[in-house]
């Protein structure tokens, strides 16, 4: 499709682009099946180059640093009411680990069809990492579906689903921002990928707004139609 | 409890990593710590620089095990990456690098010392070394100064004086050839 970007693997391996192809490659990434196969397997021959580069020995204290700091964020998981399972949290994601989780395809993302220009899937891209490397960013749990919404203290979120089902042709997931108006305002459509759905939602979600999902008619609705097959918790 | 955690794979410790386990960090930090240090040594030349690439990869595995995928990485490939990453923003942002990162393989011998793991890491170095001398030397050299030396394509296309598709062309042949020189020698890790 586009070969140029596909050339781009190797150096996204070996950590050797310039940012800007950086940004643009795991833009195009996560809608790209060849590429993700074809970086996990260049990933492994990296990670046996680090294998090659012996150094000194690191000195005990930084052992007990990274305990520190895991120790001084236990809030790695959130225990969601008793009848669901322990749902881990991305929130406070660097930005380092959000791009590299998105670098070597562990969210897969789909955009809608149309949008799907390589554009449009940088600028919602980078929209995503913006919010997960958002250290004051806050997670929500979902009251139904799995998954959880990331809020950015602007209210800018990104929802991420999983156990997504594939939707027949000629239908779409769409989401909802319902805010202190009680009326659901459009927030994107979206297709998940490998199960996954990570969506940058195109509306800010105002404190005590929920976030919603519902599954609409390719191209989505102005008004959601139920069932809803997520929502989220008050942010 | 270390002997309940140390027949647990990689991937089985960042699965407890992601419900809060400190202990699991603690051991994946004993398994890929020395290696990672290494790694991180060898792009930035400083010991304080390459303990902060380290300590925020493995603060970063803390956060984000949850979002791991097995099926994508070896655990170990994922930490890696992360420690790779961070060492190369920071000598960028350091412009700490120097002109020959590959004169020092004699030092990088002498200063490891012998661990448990030793043998198994020492096999495995031998290796990948044996693997990067049979490339051709234009080859080798774009790789390494990429990942140990931290230049992107387009600083090294301007600092051996070739077009930019050479230098790609270079470092997806290296690669690619490195692949299969490794995956013969490795049982079926895919």
């Amino acid at each position: 499709m586009n070969s140029g970007i596909h050339e781009l693997t190797v150096g996204y391996a070996l950590d050797a682009l310039d940012p800007e192809e950086r940004d643009a490659y795991e833009a195009h990434l996560p809608g790209c099946a060849e590429c993700q196969e074809e970086l996990a397997s260049f990933s492994e021959v990296a990670g046996a180059l680090a294998m090659a580069a012996t150094g000194p020995v690191p000195s005990p204290e930084l052992r007990e640093r990274i305990l520190a700091d895991a120790r001084a964020e236990p809030q790695n998981v959130v225990t969601l009411a008793p009848r669901r399972r322990t749902v881990p949290v991305l929130a406070a994601v660097s930005t380092l680990a959000a791009a590299v989780a998105i670098g070597i395809g562990l969210y897969a993302v789909s955009l809608n069809g149309k949008l799907d220009d390589t554009r449009a899937a940088l600028s919602r891209q980078q929209g995503v990492t913006s919010v997960l490397a958002d250290p004051t960013a806050r997670t929500v749990a979902l009251a139904s579906g799995d998954g959880n919404v990331v809020v950015a203290r602007g209210g800018e979120a990104v929802l991420v689903l999983d156990r997504v089902e594939r939707l027949p042709a000629g239908k779409t997931y769409q989401s909802w921002v319902i805010g202190a108006d009680r009326t659901p305002h459009a927030a994107g459509t979206f297709q998940p990928a490998g199960g996954r759905a990570v969506l940058r939602l195109a509306m800010p979600v105002p404190a005590g707004g929920v976030v919603a999902v519902t599954i609409e008619d390719a191209g989505g609705a102005t008004t959601p139609t139920l069932p809803l097959v997520a929502a989220s918790e008050p942010v | 409890m270390r002997k309940h955690l140390a027949h647990l794979s990689d991937e089985a410790l960042v699965a407890l990593v992601a419900r809060g386990d400190e202990r699991a960090l603690a051991e994946l930090y004993d398994r890929v710590g020395r290696v990672a240090f290494g790694l991180a040594f060898r792009v930035l030349r400083d010991d304080r620089l390459a303990e902060d690439a380290v300590q925020e990869a493995f603060l970063a595995v803390w956060r984000t095990a949850a979002a791991f995928r097995p099926e994508r990485a070896k655990a170990s490939t994922w930490i890696l990456t992360l420690v790779h990453r961070r060492a190369v923003d920071l000598v960028r942002r350091e412009e700490r690098r120097r002109a020959e990162p590959l004169d020092d393989e004699a030092r990088d011998a002498a200063t490891t010392d012998s661990a448990e793991t030793e043998a198994w890491a020492g096999f495995e170095r031998d290796r990948v070394q044996t693997a990067l001398k049979t490339l051709p030397d234009a080859q080798r050299e774009a790789i390494e100064l990429a990942y140990f030396g931290g230049f992107s394509q387009s600083e090294l296309a301007a600092r051996l004086g070739q077009p930019l598709g050479t230098i790609k062309s270079r470092m997806f042949a290296g690669l690619a050839r490195l692949r299969e020189l490794l995956d013969d020698g490795a049982e079926g890790a895919s």
